[in-house]
């Protein structure tokens, strides 16, 4: 199958700034991949890179085989919602299905309508008199019912209420079940992907941090806490994401593939927005100069 | 994409097609009324001999639309530049909507090439017809006033204002486009339209034919100003004229000595304090006095049309090009 | 048809939620043999939980014998767990009984029962982990 998304030391920079950095990165198809990181991070670049909006200043990057937006064909293949899901207010929710229609070519208008109905949606309703969740719904139709293999959403839920937000993501994983869509979404909130996403990418200052299957993360990141040791003595193969010291106690995240045999470290397990923390502290960390430890 | 367009378009369409109807009605009842009444007083006004009061009475007719439709006409291609031309892509960018756009299954270049042929020629036809309404009903006036080349009647009639549109439409989509907010795209319109319009009638538009010489001996029904000018003692003789050639645009028509120069010699004293019209005449024909008149005539008034439409068009496809060419780029 | 739910903060993988519930259903006699679990589409937009994740706690099920999917049908289950063990729970149950009421009469409360309970039943589990 291939990829969904696959780049190769992909940048963009505006002037000075990098938004994004030798991102080197392979979605793999048939998932929910979750793009998470702070605002400013580069999510929105990556995303643009890979709909077509923007082109790259460094590296390359291919969508389901293709070139973004290269042409027609390759257009139809993916299914876009881009942030704060864009409408025409002046349109109604029937003109926004019409447009569809005419643009696409394998518009499914059934399919259109069927969920327009089952949201509740009036079709005379003009699109700016919407909630944000009703407009949120209107877009993801238009998106899924141009029958694409590859969905990319930025932040759909970023701006709204939590209702809203539950109905927007079982939509949207209803529609993945039905038309076997591969979805890469992104968004600053670890909690709304940890139940939506199998898989997970990590970006953090302009740049991949990490990224894998959501099972193979949380089962090769652990937390470890401990007595008090120097931060030279930690074992080499236990690679420390993030550590933090008090005068007695040490805890640690670190990821590692094997088990840990040292038995005076206690293992847990970490949760996804804990991992995603980690991380965060880890680039923080190396922005600063080397840190002192934290006295508590 | 047709059927986007239109929609998008929509609003627009009615509007100015009302506008037009609202027009064609007042043109159509009166424009009538006005042949007829051309035809019964005007026309026949020399076997009556009564023209100047029958001109006179015919020219005081419809003033009110005589007054309004330079105004229309004046105005009409920058209202298409600034309201059908400047937000077309302004208004996608600033509401974010190109993020929609560019991403159904059609690309950017169909996308712009449909929206820019329809809107532009919708906007043409516009101005086309209203041109047609205009020229159609001043033409009892412009045969009285035989000056269709003034500068101010040119730009009214016939094919130019087709021109001025397509060129208006295509430089509000441009200024849209790279200044990407609406308000100040049409402000800018505006400006650069009305900058470029104004600067090609009165400098460009005399030189698109080469125009026509006359060189004759001076007329003296012709001369219109006697007199002198300099410091008392070092005075040099002044001679005006306005030339009086029918339907013609005249540039410059100078007074110059037989030989040719412009100075016309030391100022005449039967022109000067003890002024006599019988006396000055008679001492200005004995100096034998050349007229050298720069014009166009009234003949050339299609030609003249057809050059401007057609650099107008020019610019406007030039614009459109270089639309195409920049959407292209992925910065957005 | 049983409805799933999910607790997002308790710790344990999603998946294993919706097996452990599904055994507790049949445990409750709320699942019989026969009857069909909720379609992968169902519980994913039910939930807004990945399909992926229904799919594997399906095939755990399946593993475990106690249900089996049926292509382009859906997954049923195979095992009623009630009757098979219905008498061996009635004993455990009076045993459980009186063992509540000597701990009464010894002067043990609910919670001190509880993590009396709790810690048997975890040194139980390490004792076969090791």
């Amino acid at each position: 199958m291939t990829n969904a998304i696959e780049a190769r030391a992909l940048g963009k920079r505006y002037g000075r700034r990098w938004a994004l950095a030798d991102c080197t990165l392979t979605i793999p198809a048939g998932h929910v991949a979750g793009l998470v990181g702070p605002n400013g991070a580069g999510k929105t670049t990556l995303i643009s890179l890979a709909t077509g909006m923007l082109a790259p200043t460094t590296g390359t990057v291919e969508v389901l085989g293709g070139r973004p937006a290269a042409g027609p064909g390759q257009l139809a293949r993916v299914g876009y919602v881009a942030q704060d899901t864009p409408t025409y207010a002046g349109l109604s929710v029937a003109d926004h299905l019409r447009l569809g229609a005419h643009l696409n070519p394998r518009w499914d208008a059934a399919m259109a309508r069927a969920r327009i109905e089952q949201l509740g949606l009036d079709p005379k309703q003009k699109a700016g008199k919407l909630s944000g969740g009703q407009r949120a719904q209107l877009a993801l139709t238009v998106a899924l019912a141009k029958r694409p293999e590859l969905l990319i959403l930025d932040e759909p839920v970023a701006s709204l209420d939590p209702l809203a937000r539950r109905e927007f993501l079982q939509s949207l994983l209803e529609a993945v079940v039905d038309q076997g869509l591969s979805v890469v979404l992104s968004s600053h909130l670890v909690a709304d992907l940890e139940r939506a996403c199998d898989y997970l990418i990590v970006l953090i200052g302009s740049r991949v941090q990490i990224a894998g299957e959501v099972d193979h993360l949380l089962d090769t990141h652990h937390l470890l806490t401990g007595p008090r040791r120097d931060p030279a003595r930690i074992p080499e193969d236990l690679q420390v994401i993030s550590a933090s010291h008090t005068d007695r106690q040490t805890t640690l995240t670190v990821r590692t593939e094997g088990p840990i045999h040292d038995p005076a470290w206690t293992v847990s397990k970490i949760g996804l927005e804990d991992l995603v923390l980690a991380y965060m502290s880890r680039t923080a960390d190396a922005a600063r100069r080397p840190a002192l430890e934290v006295q508590r | 994409m047709i059927w986007l367009t239109w929609r998008q378009f929509r609003a627009q369409t009615v509007v100015a097609a009302g506008a037009l109807a609202l027009l064609a009605v007042a043109l159509a009842v009166t424009g009538s009324q006005l042949v007829h009444l051309y035809d019964t007083t005007v026309a026949t006004c020399q076997a009556h001999h009564d023209c100047q009061i029958a001109i006179g009475a015919f020219e005081s007719e419809d003033t009110f639309l005589q007054d309004l439709i330079p105004v229309v006409m004046l105005v009409a291609p920058a209202l298409i530049g600034i309201f059908w031309g400047a937000p077309l892509i302004a208004h996608e960018l600033e509401t974010g909507t190109q993020r929609l756009a560019w991403t159904q299954s059609v690309s950017r270049l169909r996308w712009l090439a449909v929206k820019l042929s329809l809107a532009g020629l919708v906007s043409m036809a516009t101005a086309g017809l209203l041109s047609l309404m205009v020229t159609w009903w001043s033409s009892p006036f412009d045969r009285l006033g035989m000056n269709r080349l003034d500068p101010t009647i040119f730009s009214e009639r016939g094919i130019v204002p087709v021109g001025y549109a397509a060129f208006a439409f295509a430089l509000g989509v441009t200024a849209g486009m790279l200044i990407r907010r609406t308000v100040p795209a049409m402000a800018v319109t505006l400006a650069v339209f009305a900058a470029v319009v104004a600067g090609f009638a009165l400098r460009v538009r005399f030189h698109l034919i080469p125009p026509l010489h006359l060189t004759a001996p001076l007329n003296m029904s012709w001369v219109t100003q006697t007199g002198s000018f300099g410091r008392p003692g070092h005075s040099a003789l002044l001679v005006g004229i306005s030339p009086n050639l029918p339907g013609a645009w005249v540039n410059s028509a100078q007074v110059t000595t037989a030989a040719g120069r412009t100075s016309l010699g030391p100022a005449l004293p039967a022109c000067g304090p003890n002024f006599t019209y019988s006396a000055c005449t008679a001492a200005i024909a004995r100096l034998h006095l050349r007229q050298v008149i720069v014009y166009q005539p009234g003949s050339r008034f299609w030609a003249l049309q057809w050059y401007e439409t057609a650099i107008y068009l020019a610019l406007a496809l030039a614009l459109a090009g270089f639309c195409v060419w920049w959407v292209r780029r992925r910065v957005s | 048809m049983i409805e799933f739910h999910l607790n997002s903060r308790s710790g344990v993988a999603p998946y294993l939620q919706l097996v452990r519930q599904v055994r507790q259903a049949l445990r409750l006699g709320l699942l019989q043999a026969g009857d069909q679990l909720p379609t992968v589409k169902d519980v994913a937009g039910s939930l807004a939980i990945n399909p992926n994740t229904v799919l594997k706690a399906y095939r755990v099920l399946e593993y475990e014998g106690l249900a089996a999917a049926k292509p382009g049908v859906g997954t049923f289950v195979t095992k009623t767990v009630s009757d098979e063990s219905v008498s061996t729970h009635k004993r455990l149950n009076l045993e459980l009984a009186a063992w509540v009421g000597r701990a009464q009469l010894a002067g043990l409360d609910f919670e001190d029962m509880e993590a009396l309970f709790q810690r048997a039943v975890r040194s139980a589990a390490q004792e076969e982990a090791v």
